[in-house]
């Protein structure tokens, strides 16, 4: 087991790599570099070529690509970095602070929004799938199957914009300035701030619920039911066993273990955050700053924030498999 | 032989052409009628269910009296049908016969005749909603008093299930659940069927089960998980489980069937060691002849949903009289006779969405006369215990001896 968790680790480090030369590499190739961007549209700026080649250079963006990922992982003597190896991703560009700082100040409320909203629609979407199963081709069937697909139809923007504009605009229950925190609080005690931030956060939750509980709940109904037609299940009617505990002990068990290893998958979008949703509620969180830094061509602020979704992957999958041997005792690590 | 086989084929040649016409109609549906036949199964299917879900039904709804008390099941015109998109498919129709107390009866039948299904609805195990009984009854024998259970609702049967009547299915390999220890799955039938009985008693109960099957380590099995064994230890464990509750009557659906040879050959043993032990009834559902002239007292011959024969194991096999029953004997390779190719019974077996009216098995018959054409035959007793739905063992009257 511990040869084969060391073995993964070492398989993972190579993978990272091979991520981070494709994403450098694709990167650069992006039209439009930071300097460029920013200077030349300020009209303060004197649009000198030398001034814009000495930018360039300073920013480091002057080196071929092959020199430019050399500096990047092995870090910068002109700029004084270690080096992505050695985990300093540099400067952000956009942000003038350390990557690493940037990325670590901005991830908890991502990871407070998502795991939020996890706690809410997975459990939810596991008892729904359920019932679901139980009742196959039953009203409950298919309601849920017919709302749970509108809300995956649903794209994120067009669904917010729905929910902000009934809640927010028209029934007046929610801050129409969005953000996390209501403007023009005059001196709020840390409850008060505490309740304000967490009411702001209601709505982009509510949003993700719907948006992302639909496919679980059709996963689980389809593992049910597969489950359910299994011989083991007849067995189980066979002893006598209540329909209750037929279902809920014996399927259920067996249906979980596709689930809870999937769940361990969604770690990377626990702090990953997402992009359009707190873009769109103005959620200061990883999603909006890689959002906007990904527009700004910040080079080394998108390669930490890629990489660190590179890594929150493998670890991922990783944990996929350490979650399938907890749960399944047919699987067994070896090698 | 062979050109024979050939030459009764061709000069059936016409009848399938004839037949051809009612089963195609039964595939190619068109929208209305499709939707009137999902209509109507709809209805009965939720009448159907709806009466077995109940709760709290008084038991003289489904108390019955035994025709023979010496028998522990009798089936008496029992029908499960299948209601699917393309139509009711009458899976068991009609079916008539009873298990008596302390024999071992096997049903024999190829495959989709309804042997399995029979059992099934014994259980009220059919695949629902789609699979119902809709009529006859199964009465059981329940020492002082019997039971209907073609009438009995879910809640009612779940005490019969396990308790008197336990089954051994077929697919050892996935008949035990993958994510319990085999200890956990054979306590939680004796816990559940044995009031007032602790862990430590149950976890007793279930070694001993273990070795009464002849597992030689129990303590370790118990401990294991049901891919840690073998699928002939597997078959061990499901028939310790179907034991461990001292069950009445074993419904021991196709045993054999995934179990190379020689574990047949255990499993089989054990079966008949174990049959001597318990005092209860065996209800052998099976495709292999030898397998019931080795275990069986009495044989059942299914074909297409019904009964066609059924007597004494040395009445079946020394007086096969039912053209059927004849062809399936003729059918079984036999060490020591050189046959150039072995007989099988030409044709195939009737759509079970469109039955014809007359006997099911004419178009396949070699023997079939003017009088076959007539409605299906009646049961005709050749003897107390011996009885075939032929005309050729008919009376004048086409009835032949009193219906059974």
């Amino acid at each position: 087991m511990a040869k084969y968790i060391i073995k993964r680790i070492l398989i993972s480090i190579l993978i990272l790599f091979g991520v981070s030369i494709i994403l450098y590499t694709l990167l650069r190739c992006m039209p439009g570099d930071y300097v460029t961007q920013k200077f030349t549209a300020n009209p303060s700026f004197e649009n000198s070529e030398e001034k814009l080649e000495l930018m360039k250079e300073l920013y480091g963006l002057n080196d071929s690509i092959f020199v430019g990922y050399f500096k990047w992982l092995f870090g910068n003597p002109t700029l004084q970095t270690r080096g992505a190896i050695l985990f300093d991703f540099g400067t952000s560009f956009l942000y003038d602070r350390p990557v690493t700082e940037v990325i670590a100040d901005k991830m908890w409320i991502s990871f407070a929004l998502t795991l939020l909203s996890l706690v809410i629609y997975y459990p939810l979407a596991v008892f729904l799938g359920t019932r679901a199963a139980v009742k196959q081709y039953g009203a409950f069937d298919y309601a849920t199957t017919v709302l749970t697909m509108i809300g995956i139809s649903f794209p994120t923007f067009f669904f917010s914009a729905i929910v902000v504009k009934i809640f927010a605009y028209d029934l007046g229950w929610f801050d129409t300035g969005l953000g996390q925190v209501s403007g023009g609080m005059y001196n709020p005690t840390a409850w008060e701030l505490f309740i304000d931030q967490a009411w702001h956060l209601v709505l982009p939750i509510f949003v993700v619920v719907v948006l992302s509980l639909g496919s679980i709940m059709r996963y689980t109904r389809t593992n049910m039911l597969e489950v359910l037609n299994a011989d083991y299940i007849r067995t189980a009617r066979a002893k006598g066993l209540s329909e209750r505990s037929v279902i809920y002990k014996h399927a259920f068990k067996n249906t979980m273990i596709p689930m809870v290893t999937m769940l361990a998958g969604l770690l990377p979008g626990l702090f990953g955050g997402s992009m359009i949703l707190e873009d769109f509620f103005k959620v200061d969180g990883i999603g909006r700053i890689a959002y906007t830094a990904m527009n700004a061509g910040d080079i080394p602020f998108v390669m930490g924030y890629n990489m660190f979704l590179a890594l929150l992957t493998v670890l991922g999958m990783l944990l996929t498999d350490l979650m399938y041997v907890a749960v399944d005792p047919r699987v067994k690590l070896t090698r | 032989m062979l050109f024979k086989n050939k030459k009764t084929t061709s000069s059936d040649g016409a009848q399938p052409a004839k037949t051809k016409a009612p089963i195609a109609d039964a595939h190619y549906l068109s929208v209305r009628e499709s939707r009137a036949i999902a209509k109507s199964n709809a209805r009965v299917i939720r009448a159907l269910e709806k009466r077995k879900k109940r709760t709290h039904v008084s038991e003289s709804e489904y108390l019955c009296e035994m025709q023979d008390p010496n028998n522990i099941v009798e089936f008496d015109d029992l029908r499960t049908y299948f209601f699917t998109d393309a139509g009711v498919s009458k899976a068991v129709d009609g079916v008539t016969f009873s298990i008596p107390r302390g024999a071992t009866v096997g049903v024999v039948g190829e495959s989709g005749c309804g042997k399995s299904v029979t059992s099934l609805s014994l259980m009220q195990l059919v695949q629902a909603p789609q699979g119902q009984i809709v009529g006859g009854s199964i009465r059981f024998n329940m020492g002082n008093k019997a039971y209907d259970i073609a009438k009995m609702p879910i809640s009612e049967m779940r005490k019969i299930r396990g308790k008197q009547i336990a089954m051994i299915f077929q697919e050892p390999m996935t008949s035990l659940n993958p994510v319990f220890r085999i200890g956990y799955q054979l306590d939680e039938m004796v816990l559940l069927h044995t009031p007032g009985c602790t862990k430590e008693q149950a976890k007793a109960r279930s070694l001993q089960m273990l070795e009464l099957v002849g597992i030689a380590a129990p303590e370790r099995v118990y401990r294991c998980y049901p891919h840690e064994l073998s699928g002939g230890m597997r078959q061990r464990v499901m028939i310790a489980i179907a034991l461990s509750c001292d069950p009445r009557l074993i419904i021991a659906d196709e045993p054999t069937t995934a179990l190379d040879v020689t574990i047949q050959a255990q499993v089989l043993d054990l079966l008949r060691e174990i049959k001597g032990k318990i005092d209860g009834s065996i209800m052998l559902i099976t495709h292999d002849l030898g397998v019931i002239a080795e275990m069986a007292d009495y044989v059942v011959v299914m074909y297409a949903g019904r009964v066609i024969e059924s007597g004494t194991t040395a009445e079946i096999f020394h007086n096969p009289l039912h053209p059927y029953t004849v062809g399936l004997q003729k059918s079984k390779p036999v060490v020591n006779r050189k046959v150039e190719r072995l007989y099988n019974i030409p044709g195939q077996v009737p759509n079970p969405i469109d039955m014809p009216d007359y006997c099911y098995f004419k178009d396949r018959c070699t023997r079939c006369t003017a009088r076959c054409e007539g409605e299906y035959p009646h049961f005709i007793q050749v003897s107390p215990t011996h009885r075939v739905a032929c005309y050729l063992y008919a009376g004048e009257d086409g009835k032949g001896g009193p219906d059974a």
